[in-house]
């Protein structure tokens, strides 16, 4: 007969402040097999952890139900405790009676106090079928994967590089250094943005520890956490980099010109490029689909002045794989197309309506204008220059419905940019909030506003051309009027999106999205830089928007928990993973298509059944460093050969049993 | 190609031109048109104003009595259009209003049929069946394409062209040899419901219309809704006298400059009965 | 100014708000004061209440300020600001159902020419089954006595024809007449 304990926690009011826990204990105390019950303000806690430690103890409980929170916040905790009190850290369930009930029924008190005990009745009768269970340990490969080389990727990679693991760092575009190598100056400093960032650059592309693939994009993700294998395609760059020297002849001689991704469209490069002149590696790709050459078989100016005969042509893919024990996700952001969908702006029709981004290029000493701030329509200084913000951001009918967090501040530095590069000018910004939650944020706004920049706030309904006005219709909500302003320039602040490419790469990674498509960490407070993948994290804007600061931040705490994997050449695994009952399994192999860890694969045994001679066939096996547990198989199973532990059929038929009482 | 034809109050009376032409175009584009037997008014504005139910019911006898003729209802007034297109398109997403409407109309109603506006259908023409009629193009002439509301907002409910920048009517311009001008008032409302009873308010707007279109340097304006029509055009007497200003800018249905194209002549388009006389501008095409 | 109660103007407001979303289908809670709609309300110049001050003042249910605002009959009802909301919020409804309460509960404020504009028309189309432009001004004018408001206009339209003097019913009229009844019965019973 199981000797089952029953704690039930207040979570101070949130649970007690709705049900009565004590009477939910003492209910407790009649369920079979339940040898103790009882109450406490805050289960988790130190004084609370030591109670449960006792009461095993006195009591001889050899299980535990915790009747508290979301398993996904706290299982970890009272493993650990009934670890401490000298049982098996699987003996426990839980049963959520907050976010489950008291967090949804508060309304409903009467119903609330039933369902927590109901709960809980299904807790126990589970807990009285649990089964000690035992990790093993895998191996680990010492070398990390970071996919995405902006800063994000740059500040990790360095991070467990310095650690003294060996890093993969793969960029899919021809430089490292992504959004913030593009950007003129950065909040709350003003520091030059390149003057921080490329030496960062440098650093990676020299670190001993790391190897660096730009113009590489990854395929494939096999294995499993210690042990992944990764396959990686090196774009054909039709240069050969071993002799490339970097000297420049080619770009400048090339004749083809297209729109500049690096400079947001509004400067030019040629066909043979490299995106800026401190791009790192320092060497150039020829752009295939604009390059005279392959579009006519005619040209080879770069061929043919190259000193070191690096162009090839002939050059192609090639696709190599890499053992890796950890993988860093930070792969960033892209950004709003406004004009697809922004009609009352003009669709992108007004040249001198510009996003952020261009800003950026139009401000940087580097960017097409030099740094001389100028609109693309005509050359002219602009005079007056209109900031509006949450374009795409909080706008659920056009765009994204959440707050893109950086373009409050970006847009205070722009306004700033602006009356320092045109004296006299005036600026407006158009707002809804104004949102400063970071150190030196709020100041840095207010100085915006005390050197002359009007907030304006509410939305803007409409930008048209009048002969040579470029009018800003928009309203003043604090004034109750509708305003208008007849601009120069009118810059967007467009919602941060997840990078093209993000769904790919989570699917690849097997790692999960949001409802936003950017990547999902494993909880939104307690595991941050983790995926529900083991062995997955992730850094900088790939998760959320972000600042720099916020992204360097994470991606040292990315790299920390690397290191700390890769810490140890060994590594316990889940036990609550899929085993096959062989002598069950007909080897149909319906669950193997339906895993999607593909950890299920057809395996020879050699079956020996009384009165009958050996004989051989193939059945179901379980990879344990791959299967997550998640139950899939289970189901398929027509045999019912495949439970999971910890869930298994009888487990889960006594909960549905109690349930049902 | 035959249409069930709503033609509307006003193409009986101050709009008489628009019935005139459009009748006239479709005729010789091969649109059959054939009146629905007893129409009532479409409710207009002051129907929704009044009573939600009441705007719907208004509109879906006529949509009831198009149905008996089997075939989809044309419709070229932009106003009327949007009324008979939101109240078929209210009802086919709330069968339950769907009901009420029928027993309160007392005729059978089931949302076979579909609810287009002229331009909507010339819009899908073959372009090259339309080139065939131009026989008279409209070359050089500056027109600035005015949609005004109903005929595009709100998207959810019309939804044939952008709301924003909408192209239908500039492109049968276009495709009629004329030169629509590039201007930011295309869907800016001009107030003509509140003709009657808030002159100096609708008088900014036409005003503010006419003279962007103006500095786009259009010659005349191009409409598809009688409201504004009759809104743009008659008022710009008052405007004149309120602003001090010397507008002259006609005011034309888009079937009215088809026709021209056509070769009709002004007094079959009814282009002898505006209030700014379109006659010079059309003259100077020679 | 005296400040206002928000405990109390909230709560004797809330059931107004509730009536208000079930008549139009939109959430007033789900408007997040942007302003786009007065941004773009091509009447804002002439308005006492911008239409996002209409939103807010629902909601902190001041809506009798609303229901004798002269706002509601000045709405063109072009929806801008539908097209437009961020919120997927069908403003130009709501003013369509403002419009419809305030007429029902006999609050219509100062701004009393259009309403009676719609109802003039209406009654037109109640007795003949179409509108008469003709009557309809010729009687707007009378009762809102400004009997030679647009008469040039009328002049012009008379001599070319395209005013009819006289009326004529449709042959369905009675129909007509029967829905506007049927109509109002079943509003009643609501
Ligand atoms: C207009 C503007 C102004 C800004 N100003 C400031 C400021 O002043 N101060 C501040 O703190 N922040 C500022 N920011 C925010 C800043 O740009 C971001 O915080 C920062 O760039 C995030 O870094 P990241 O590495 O996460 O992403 P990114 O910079 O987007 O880098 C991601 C990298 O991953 C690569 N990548 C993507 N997908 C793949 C793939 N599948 N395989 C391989 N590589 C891939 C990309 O090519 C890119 O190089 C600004 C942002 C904008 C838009
Ligand atoms: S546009 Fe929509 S969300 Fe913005 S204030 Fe108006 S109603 Fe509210
Ligand atoms: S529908 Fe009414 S409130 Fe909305 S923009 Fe038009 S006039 Fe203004």
């Amino acid at each position: 007969m199981p000797r089952t304990g029953v704690f039930v926690c207040w979570c101070g009011s949130n649970i007690g402040g709705v049900i009565d826990c004590p009477e939910t204990a003492a209910a407790a105390s009649g369920f079979p097999g339940v040898a103790f019950s009882t109450d406490y303000k805050y289960m988790c806690s130190e004084p609370g952890q030591n109670m449960v430690i006792q009461a095993i103890r006195e009591h001889r409980l050899d299980r535990a139900v915790v009747a508290s929170c979301s398993p996904r916040l706290h299982e970890e905790t009272f493993r650990k405790t009934l670890v401490r009190a000298g049982l098996n850290p699987y003996m426990l369930e839980m049963a959520n009676i907050r976010e489950h009930c008291t967090w949804v029924h508060g309304a409903d008190i009467q119903q609330a106090r039933i369902k927590a005990v109901d709960l809980v009745r299904r807790a126990v009768a589970k807990a009285n079928r649990l089964e000690p269970l035992f990790e093993s340990e895998i191996s680990v490969t010492r070398r990390c994967l970071v996919i995405g080389g902006g800063v994000a990727g740059i500040q990790a990679a360095l991070d467990v590089a310095d650690a003294g693991h060996e890093v993969i760092l793969v960029e899919r575009e021809p430089t490292i250094g992504g959004n913030m190598v593009k950007l003129d100056k950065t909040f709350p400093t003003l520091d030059c943005s390149a003057c921080i960032s490329t030496p960062k650059m440098v650093a990676a592309a020299t670190h001993p520890n790391i190897k660096l693939y730009t113009y590489a994009e990854i395929e494939k993700l096999a294995g499993y956490v210690g042990n992944f294998e990764v396959t990686i395609r090196q774009k054909a760059r039709y240069v050969d980099h071993e002799k490339c020297t970097g000297c420049g002849t080619c770009w400048e001689k090339c004749p083809t010109r297209v729109p500049s991704e690096f400079d947001a469209g509004i400067g030019q490069r040629t066909a043979i490029y490299i995106p800026f002149p401190q791009a790192v590696p320092n060497k150039p790709v020829i752009d295939r689909e604009h390059c005279r050459y392959f579009a006519t078989g005619k040209c080879e100016i770069c061929a043919k002045l190259c000193p070191t005969g690096a162009v090839d042509y002939g050059q192609e893919d090639l696709v190599l794989t890499e053992k890796v024990g950890a993988v860093v996700a930070a792969t960033g952001f892209g950004l709003f197309d406004w004009s697809r969908v922004y009609g009352e702006y003009g669709y992108g029709q007004y040249p001198d309506v510009v996003t952020g981004m261009q800003f950026e290029r139009l401000v940087n000493a580097a960017g097409p204008t030099g740094g001389k701030l100028l609109r693309p329509s005509d050359g002219a200084t602009p005079r007056t220059v209109v900031f509006i913000k949450c374009v795409g951001s909080r706008d659920e009918a056009k765009g994204r419905r959440y707050c893109s967090r950086i373009c409050c501040m970006y847009t205070a530095k722009h306004a700033l940019q602006v009356l320092e590069k045109v004296p006299g000018a005036s600026v407006f910004v158009f707002y809804m909030d104004v949102r400063t939650a970071g150190k030196g944020y709020e100041e840095f706004y207010q100085r915006a506003v005390n050197n002359g920049t009007v907030y304006v706030r509410g939305r803007v309904s409409k930008i048209y051309q009048d002969g040579e006005r470029l009018v800003v219709r928009g309203v003043d909500t604090l004034l109750g009027r509708p305003v208008e302003v007849d601009a120069d320039m009118v810059v967007l602040a467009t919602a941060v999106e997840p990078g093209s490419g993000a769904a790919e790469t989570a699917r690849i990674l097997g790692i999960n999205t949001d409802q936003d498509g950017f990547f999902q960490e494993a909880h939104p407070k307690l595991r941050p830089v983790e995926t529900h993948t083991r062995g997955v994290f992730l850094a900088g804007a790939c998760q959320a928007p972000k600042d720099i600061p916020d992204t360097v931040a994470q991606a040292s705490g990315a790299a920390a928990k690397v290191a700390g994997l890769l810490s140890s050449k060994w590594l316990s695994t889940n036990p609550m993973i899929a085993t096959v009952n062989e002598a069950l399994c007909t080897g149909c192999f319906l669950c193997v298509p339906v895993c999607s860890y593909r950890a299920l694969e057809p395996k020879k045994i050699t079956e020996r059944l009384p009165g009958h001679p050996p004989r051989e066939r193939e059945v179901a096996g379980v990879n344990t460093g791959l299967c997550q547990g998640c139950g899939a198989c289970n189901v398929a199973c027509r045999a019912g050969a495949i439970e999971v532990r910890g869930f298994t059929n009888e487990q889960l038929l006594a909960e549905v049993d109690a349930l049902c009482q | 190609m035959r249409y069930a034809y709503y033609s509307g109050c006003t193409l009986h009376a101050t709009a008489r031109e628009f019935d005139l032409s459009t009748r006239a175009v479709c005729s010789r584009l091969g649109i059959e048109l054939e009146e629905i037997p007893d129409w009532n008014c479409c409710g207009a504005t002051a129907a929704h104003a009044t009573s939600h139910l009441l705007s719907v019911a208004l509109a879906a006898r006529n949509l009831a009595l198009a149905e008996t003729q089997e075939a989809d209802l044309l419709v070229p007034c932009a106003a009327c259009y949007h009324r008979l297109v939101t109240a078929r398109k209210e009802m086919s997403e709330n069968p339950h209003l769907r009901e009420r409407v029928v027993r309160i109309i007392g005729r059978e109603y089931r949302g076979r049929i579909g609810v287009r506006s002229l331009l909507e259908v010339l819009d899908h023409l073959d372009p090259e069946r339309l080139a065939a009629g131009v026989v008279r193009p409209l070359r050089g002439l500056k027109v600035a394409c005015y949609y005004g509301c109903l005929l595009v907002r709100p998207p959810a409910v019309t939804g044939f062209d952008d709301p924003e920048q909408p192209q239908v009517m500039d492109r049968l311009m276009r495709q009629w040899g004329a030169e629509p001008v590039d201007w930011g008032y295309k869907t800016e409302c001009c107030g003509a419901g509140q003709g009657f009873s808030n002159e100096p308010v609708v008088l900014k707007l036409v005003r503010d219309i006419l003279a962007t279109a103006s500095r786009a340097g259009a010659d005349c304006l191009v409409c598809a809704c009688t409201l504004c029509q009759s809104n743009l055009d008659a008022r710009q007497g008052h405007v004149n006298r309120v602003y001090g200003s010397d507008f002259r800018l006609p005011v034309m249905y888009f079937t009215q400059l088809i026709g021209v194209g056509m070769g009709m002549e002004a007094r079959e388009l009814g282009l002898d009965s505006l209030f700014v006389d379109p006659r010079p501008v059309i003259r100077a095409l020679g | 100014m005296v400040p206002l109660n928000l405990n109390r103007a909230i709560k004797e407001g809330a059931r107004f708000v509730r009536r208000l979303e079930a008549e139009s289908g939109q959430k007033i809670s789900d408007c997040n004061q942007c302003g786009k709609c007065t941004a773009g309300c091509p009447l804002g110049f002439a308005m006492d209440l911008m239409p996002n001050q209409v939103m807010h003042l629902i909601r902190v249910g001041l809506w009798a300020e609303v229901l004798e605002s002269r706002t509601i009959w000045l709405c063109s009802h072009c929806a801008v600001c539908t097209t437009r909301c961020p919120r997927n919020i069908d403003l130009a409804r709501v003013m369509d159902s403002l419009r419809i309460t305030a007429r029902r509960e006999g609050r219509i404020g100062s701004e009393r020419s259009i309403a009676l504009f719609n109802e003039i028309f209406l009654d037109s189309v109640r007795r003949y089954g179409r509108a008469h432009e003709f009557g309809i001004g010729l009687r707007h004018n009378l009762l809102t006595r400004r009997p030679f408001k647009d008469s040039d206009l009328g002049r012009v339209w008379l001599r070319r024809g395209k005013l009819k003097l006289g009326t004529r019913k449709i042959k369905g009229a009675a129909e007509i007449d029967r829905i506007f009844s049927e109509v109002e019965r079943t509003e009643d019973g609501r």
